[in-house]
């Protein structure tokens, strides 16, 4: 499903050197594969979600998703792939603040090719439980409405890859777990590959495979030995 | 969800932002259109008037634009007369002796075939300076409702909706008939058979009430000025007193006080005078031959009444309706501006939601064309309601404006095409009922619109455009 290898990623200093973040030699997951990328904060985690989803760009490497590599693709052309195979589940949410529960899940199928289908947004909401909520705002939600609603429009489009960002770092412990058990039932059900980034290690252990970045990522392993 | 209803979204989130930016577009707008729809109607109006049937007044020396104002739009101030003897000069001898034989004035005197009588088609004389409560009286002849044809059909111009023409001599009513417009009957609730006296000058103290007119018909809405005007017979206008010319002869032999409608004696020509002549030529090369003939003279001036509408226009109507423009089309482009800080403004909150949407699949353009959306739909959307606004607004003042201006405002008449473009479109599509009407100056403020929209909103969809979504997404909300 998801094969990176050789990926390298640097940042501009304001000095105009260039700092390494990312040098990724091998990284795979399997079709509808469950897995977690743990990790300490500011070791590059985020940076390789965004490259993974396209919105941002490798200094060199590949990434092929379902054998298509996205680095060879226009910025254009990798907006469409992630409108159409790929969703994103944020740490901080990021619903739309105008838009009710319902828009901000059709909003998540507004970019693809398919169109937007109401009937799937609002059985969505009723898989993470929030059919009484479909025209609520996202201010009058509270945290663990909102982080499912977010679930709900990732999974709009029916993805083939999910990406999800420390979707449970603003959320408190009581909806931690039942946000995690909601992707990963309906990754399950839809037969979907997930990619989660946490730091948070009792969502981690809920999964079999667990890779460490400092384990994926040379530089960190080189910061790490440096330190 | 169309890039449509995702702008929105985003205008109704920021209600009262929104709301007060497509206000002031909607003012500019009621602003630009109530211009656009007034001058253009009214300069229709002028333009239509202007070619009421004849190409040439008659009138006495001096101001030649109060001549026209006066006898086409009966506005300004009544003009000084000019004797009747100078009418006939535009009549052949056959047509005086059958205009006198139904006048029999007691001294007719020689006739002979007018000077200008073989370039004239027809010439019909006007005697101003009554009025009847706001409306002036206008003294003339049966023909002036006969002659004038429609340029279209060749029926005449001027219908009746009740009653019949006046008549010279009638054996009921005498020399005292009288004809009034569609408004006059409106307003004042005249019906057939009701008597009427004109005022001397519209003073209320000199009423004609010893020469009351009854009322015979009835003018069907005509959009001209005629609409709100009293037409009365010219031999009875001519003996309601203090309207004989003042002679030093003891010539007069009208004094129709306390005498009874068919003793009194019509006026000898020497006392009579007409305010104007509308004539109308019989060749295209009459009307130079006439004017300079006329204009020549001590007696009076002949003005082509077209010319002098139209450079009314063009000296004055129209650098102020430019000024008007001018100012209009800079309050829209002022509120344009507002448009413009109000989103831009809102940039900076939205930085996210676009970092959002692109993270979601939003292309570039996408997000470009959500911020444009926006603005079109707050300037389209106000010019609307601006547009609404001002022909609302005119259809609620347009009683005050037809009794002011004699023209006629609809609710959803839009402002015609000038001349100059008109002749651009084939006539079979300006003529048409339906069609014609759409080809307005007013359509030009939708595209004007959204061309502003997209000039103000470029600069916002450009920020949105260039929002780094990797560096958003990573900073704090």
């Amino acid at each position: 499903m998801l094969k990176i290898s050789n990926l390298k990623k640097s940042f501009r200093l304001p000095t105009g050197e260039r700092m390494p973040i990312l040098d990724v030699p091998q990284f795979n997951v399997a079709a509808a594969e469950q897995m977690v990328i743990v990790g300490r904060s500011g070791c590059g985690k985020s940076t390789l979600l965004h490259l993974i989803s396209g919105i941002g760009t490798p200094d060199s490497g590949t990434i092929s998703i379902n054998g298509l590599d996205i680095t060879r693709l226009s910025e254009e052309g990798r907006d469409r792939f992630r409108a159409e195979v790929m969703g994103y589940v944020f740490q901080t949410f990021n619903l739309l603040q105008g838009f009710t529960a319902l828009e901000n899940v059709i909003l998540g199928m507004s970019f693809g090719r398919g169109g937007t289908d109401r009937d799937r947004a609002r059985d969505l909401l009723r898989r993470v439980g929030l059919e009484h909520r479909l025209n609520a705002h996202p201010r009058t939600m509270s945290v663990g409405e909102q982080q499912r609603v977010a679930v709900a429009r990732a999974l709009a489009n029916r993805p083939k890859l999910l990406l999800a960002d420390e979707p449970t770092a603003n959320v408190d412990p009581a909806n931690q777990q039942s946000i995690v058990d909601l992707i990963r039932e309906t990754c399950q059900e839809e037969e979907i590959s997930l990619v989660m980034v946490t730091h948070a290690m009792e969502v981690a252990e809920q999964f079999q495979r667990v890779e460490p970045l400092e384990k994926l990522n040379l530089i960190a392993q080189a910061n790490k030995a440096h330190a | 969800m169309s890039i449509w209803q995702i702008a929105w979204r985003s205008i109704r989130q920021r209600a009262l932002a929104s709301s007060l930016t497509s206000f002031s577009m909607a003012l500019g707008v009621l602003l630009v259109t109530a211009v656009l729809l007034v001058y253009g109607l009214v300069s229709k109006s002028f333009t239509d008037n202007s070619d009421l049937g004849y190409n040439m007044i008659a009138g006495a020396k001096g101001g030649k634009l109060q001549l026209v104002l006066n006898t086409t739009f009966y506005l300004s101030e009544p003009v000084e007369n000019i004797p009747y003897t100078f009418y006939q000069q535009f009549l052949t001898k056959q047509q005086q002796e059958e205009e006198l034989e139904l006048m029999k004035p007691e001294k007719r005197g020689e006739l002979t075939d007018g000077t200008y009588a073989k370039n004239t088609e027809f010439a019909i004389p006007v005697c101003l300076g009554d009025y009847y409560q706001n409306f002036r009286v206008v003294g003339t002849l049966p023909k002036f409702f006969e002659e004038f044809k429609d340029y279209d059909t060749d029926e005449p111009k001027y219908k009746f909706r009740e009653g019949r023409n006046f008549e010279v001599w009638n054996d009921e009513h005498g020399y005292f008939e009288a004809v009034v417009g569609s408004m006059v009957a409106q307003k004042t609730g005249l019906k057939i058979g009701d008597t009427i006296a004109a005022s001397h000058g519209g003073d209320p103290n000199d009423i004609h009430t010893d020469s009351p007119f009854t009322i015979v018909g009835i003018l069907a809405p005509s959009g001209t000025p005629n609409d709100r005007a009293v037409f009365v017979n010219m031999e009875g206008f001519y003996l309601m007193s203090g309207h004989a010319k003042v002679e030093d002869t003891e010539e007069v032999g009208a004094n129709v006080t306390g005498t009874t409608i068919s003793r009194r004696q019509p006026l000898p020509i020497k006392q009579r005078e007409v305010t104007a002549i509308l004539i109308r030529t019989s060749d295209p090369f009459s009307p130079i031959i006439i004017k300079n003939r006329v204009n020549e003279g001590n007696v009076a001036q002949i003005v082509m009444p077209v010319m002098e509408i139209t450079s009314l226009f063009e000296l004055i109507v129209k650098p102020i309706q430019t000024l008007l423009l001018v100012i209009t089309v800079l309050i829209c482009f002022v509120s344009g501006i507002s448009i413009l800080v109000s989103i831009y403004n809102s940039m900076n909150d939205r930085k996210r939601e676009i970092a959002v949407m692109r993270a979601l699949g939003a292309r570039r353009r996408t997000v470009m064309g959500i911020v444009l959306s926006e603005s079109i739909i707050l300037s389209v959307g106000g010019g609307i309601l601006g547009w609404l606004g001002a022909h609302f607004l005119l259809f609620g003042a347009s009683p005050m404006i037809e009794s002011q201006t004699g023209v006629q405002i609809g609710l959803f008449d839009l402002a015609p095409l000038p001349r100059k473009l008109e002749v651009l479109i084939p006539s079979a599509i300006i003529e048409n009922d339906w069609i014609g009407p759409l080809f307005s100056l007013e359509l030009v403020i939708v595209p004007a619109l959204i061309l502003l929209a997209v000039l103000v909103g470029f600069l916002p969809a450009y920020t949105a455009y260039r929002t780094d979504v990797a560096e958003t997404l990573s900073s704090s909300p």
